[in-house]
């Protein structure tokens, strides 16, 4: 952790100090900057790269298993619309029991439509569609050997457009998400050799769609600074951006509907010019998610500011 | 894997102090939601970025949503980041300032933010 806060201060310090000048990121419905959320889909088509996103986590799988992720996304607009996401990630498994595993999971894939922006009232709703490709990941951590669809919609929406009286709420804003997970395949066969008796045994697992839902909160020192009130914050204090994140996911049917897992995740965000850098705990919300506080940590690249004039465009439509 | 990743990443932050990006605002007089005792004779907005004059704009609205600026808003001869709008003697309240400027590289920002007059 120690060596985790020396990387953060020092990125920051490169960002303020190394560039020619202050650093700033994107992300925007009107006045409103929403950084890019590290557990929840944010609502932007943007050009974007994650790299990387890391977790690790102990869940209650096995008697208690550390799972650690190391992800990548990338995300490109086509139109200023319409944007198209991909995905991988690598984890790495090690049950209480000491066994250890590890390998990629399934490709993911995406596309995003932004059908409202408004900028007076900072609101921001886009249709989304992923496939989790099977196949494509590592049996040994789990990747399912089917696909699995997931249409979702997803919102922001900043408290600017609050009355003056209750101006220290303005830099208040929250984004969600809510999508369903639609596996192609409802169950799975699996077939094994009892030892002792020599006998088949079928087992069956049964794959439920799956209400993913979540929403981030978060209060916004840069909006603070910039619209409200001037409280004399310096860098990189003025470039903060505090939230809590509550990734949550509720099966549907198939004899597991309405146990809810998920997290609570605190956690703190500095948002620059052309990348941010973000860190959250992760608490579980019921002793099905976990007992254990996991960590969250992201890289993020603002393609679009990076590259303004090449790759960070839509491929067409223009720069808007 | 790890060399690769710190490679880009000096890259990246290499190759950004040469670009360009949203112009935020970096500092304004008067201060953002500050009070101050005299009338302004101007409003000044620093922006992070430099800005394509033709296409920026700061407006200030007294609390009756009338525009009380000069209507001459120009970049600064010296600092192309640096935004001026002349205003004439204010009476005491709380007025409205309203921008949208277009950085160099086309990317748009706007804003707004109040600061009072005093008696």
């Amino acid at each position: 952790m120690k060596r985790f806060a020396l990387v953060f201060w020092f990125v920051c310090a490169v960002c303020e100090f190394g560039t020619v000048s202050r650093a700033y990121g994107h992300g925007f419905a009107g006045a409103r900057f929403f950084p890019a959320t590290l557990s929840t889909e944010d609502p932007f088509v943007s050009d974007e790269l994650s790299l990387p996103t890391v977790s690790t986590i102990r869940t209650p799988d096995d008697g208690g298993t550390r799972e650690t992720d190391i992800s990548v996304d990338i995300a490109k607009r086509i139109t200023p619309q319409f944007g198209i996401e991909i995905g991988e990630t690598f984890t790495a498994l090690n049950s209480h029991e000491g066994r250890a595993s590890n390998g990629f999971e399934n490709l993911q894939l995406g596309g995003k439509y932004q059908i409202l922006k408004n900028g007076p009232h900072e609101a921001i709703v886009s249709l989304g569609l992923g496939v989790e490709v099977g196949g494509t990941g590592s049996s040994s951590v789990g990747a399912d050997s089917f696909s699995t669809w997931t249409p979702g919609i997803f919102f922001g929406k900043g408290f600017g457009d609050l009355p003056d009286a209750l101006r220290f709420f303005k830099p208040l804003a929250i984004t969600g998400v809510a999508s369903i997970e639609i596996p192609t395949s409802a169950s799975t066969r699996t077939v094994t050799l009892n030892e002792v008796t020599g006998a088949r045994e079928i087992e069956i697992e049964r794959h439920p769609n799956v209400l993913q839902w979540g929403f981030a909160l978060e209060y916004s020192i840069i909006y603070l600074e910039e619209q409200v009130k001037d409280i004399g914050l310096r860098a990189p204090f003025d470039r903060l951006i505090p939230l809590v994140e509550f990734p949550l996911e509720t099966p549907l049917d198939r004899g597991q509907g309405g146990q809810t897992t998920g997290t609570i995740n605190p956690g703190l965000i500095w948002a620059g010019k052309y990348f941010q850098v973000g860190a959250e705990a992760m608490i579980p919300v019921n002793s099905c998610t976990g007992s254990n506080v996991g960590v969250i940590a992201q890289l993020h690249f603002f393609v679009d500011d990076l590259f303004p004039h090449s790759i960070g465009r839509p491929l067409f439509g223009g720069n808007r | 894997m790890k060399r690769t990743i710190v490679s880009f990443l000096l890259i990246v932050l290499a190759g950004a102090a040469r670009l360009d990006a949203h112009a935020f605002l970096k500092r304004v007089e008067p201060a953002v939601g500050s009070t101050v005792q005299t009338s302004p004779a101007e409003v000044r907005i620093w922006f992070a970025e430099n800005i394509e004059p033709a296409f920026s704009s700061i407006r200030v609205f007294d609390a009756s949503g009338k525009e009380v600026d000069k209507r001459d808003v120009h970049l600064d001869r010296s600092d192309h980041a640096l935004l001026h709008v002349s205003l004439p003697q204010l009476g005491a309240g709380t007025y409205k300032v309203v921008w949208r400027v277009v950085s160099v590289d086309t990317h748009t920002t706007n804003g707004n933010f109040t600061f009072r007059v005093g008696r």
